[in-house]
């Protein structure tokens, strides 16, 4: 906008070189400058809004009390309970469920019933064709006892934390499977 | 850099004579504020269409967390101003710039007035002018429902009242707007859509034809 007012003159015939803003500029820069002002700031305030989910910091594991922990046995048992989720203005206790079970040294680890292939509900024994492994209904993917992919998933079975205090079993969140 | 970039696309698309249409207009001295400050009262329109950009701006934002459900809503609307960083200042925006833009729209309205700007050639302006008052009320009275809250559902209840008390076609107008047999979830879906979709389109669109006919006929004469 500016380029057309820049004449050029040859040396001689300038009077004075004033390096000073034309009018103009100053005018373009100012009212340009308040209204570039004026017009980021909204912006700024709602970009803030939105990207909000990105900066919110997760929330930790919030421990559930699922049973008595002598009820675990070496082979794992369906436990269900429910987890207090809070998403955004929605509040709801989901139900969740837990294969629990003990390893060889008797530590209890618990772990999530969705399939890692495609996300249907794995069942310990589910088929006759694989005892003792879980097995998933929609497609044959099977586990072993500690979730380890045997065919089509791609990885082993999702863990819970585990904690287990007073005699009882406590689940948090899930993580991935630490034990195969 | 900016420069550089610029020109790279002029060269090959040649947009300098497209903005130079839409931004270079002559702006005659007696509606400008520098030389006569009594001529503030010419930017009123211009402050409309501001406040309307921001109006949707900030509306576009708040319905990444408003949803228009008579369960939800509320808490969503409480969620997004009290959660949400900066929730308080983006719902502000759109609070007090809606009544904000009626304001300015009716100082425009009574500038255009007592400076008979609306005279021939420009009658049509007045017209899509008085149009866009319309829609710009229904705007109002749209989003005026959305958060949900006893204030907004009684308002409604009263104003589609109103419109029902319209002879002859009233019922169907309350019908139109109701959407149902009570003031209820099919009211709230249905003003949202309005809000948000049909009101607003119309709006840009009577905004188009406003300004070309003011950039064809140009501003009128002085007093």
């Amino acid at each position: 906008m500016t380029e057309a007012n820049k004449e050029e003159f040859p040396a001689e015939e300038m009077p004075a070189i004033r390096k000073e803003m034309s009018r103009r500029q100053f005018l373009s820069y100012t009212l340009g400058g308040t209204g570039a002002f004026l017009m980021t700031l909204p912006f700024v305030v709602n970009l803030r809004f939105a990207v909000d989910p990105l900066l919110q910091e997760r929330a930790g594991s919030e421990w559930v009390k699922v049973v008595e922990a002598d009820k675990i046995t070496e082979t794992p048992q369906s436990f269900s309970f429910q987890k207090r989720v809070v998403d955004g203005w929605y509040k709801s206790e989901p139900k969740m469920e837990a294969w629990i079970a003990r390893d060889e040294n008797g530590e209890i680890f618990a772990l999530s019933p969705i399939c890692k292939h495609l996300g249907c509900t794995v069942n310990w024994n589910g088929s006759p064709n694989h005892p003792n492994e879980y097995y998933c209904p929609c497609h044959g993917a099977h586990y072993t006892k500690e979730g380890k992919a045997l065919a089509i998933a791609p990885e082993p079975l999702d863990e819970y934390e585990v904690m287990v205090d007073n005699g009882f079993v406590y689940l948090g969140n899930l993580k991935p499977n630490e034990r195969v | 850099m900016i420069k550089r970039i610029y020109n790279w696309i002029d060269e090959r698309l040649d947009i300098t004579p497209m903005w130079r249409d839409v931004a270079d207009h002559e702006v005659p001295e007696h509606v400008n504020p520098a030389h006569h400050f009594s001529a503030f009262v010419y930017c009123f329109g211009g402050l409309t269409f501001f406040i309307t950009v921001i109006q949707i701006l900030s509306g576009m934002f708040l319905t990444m967390y408003y949803v228009p459900d008579i369960i939800h809503a509320y808490a969503s609307v409480d969620h997004l101003q009290h959660k949400v960083a900066f929730g308080k200042l983006v719902r502000g925006m759109h609070h007090w710039g809606a009544s904000l833009v009626i304001v300015m729209m009716f100082l425009h309205t009574l500038r255009v007035f007592f400076t008979g700007a609306y005279k021939a050639p420009r009658e049509m302006n007045w017209v899509v002018g008085m149009l866009i008052f319309f829609v710009m009320l229904g705007l109002g009275f749209t989003g005026y429902l959305l958060p949900w809250d006893s204030k907004a559902y009684f308002a409604t209840m009263v104003g589609i009242q109103i419109a029902a008390s319209v002879p002859f076609i009233g019922d169907y107008i309350k019908d139109f707007l109701q959407g149902g047999d009570i003031v209820g979830a099919q009211t709230l879906t249905r003003f949202f859509a309005l809000h948000v979709f049909f009101l607003p389109a119309a709006l840009l669109a009577l905004l188009g034809v406003h300004f070309y006919m003011i950039r064809k006929q140009g501003i009128s004469g002085p007093l």
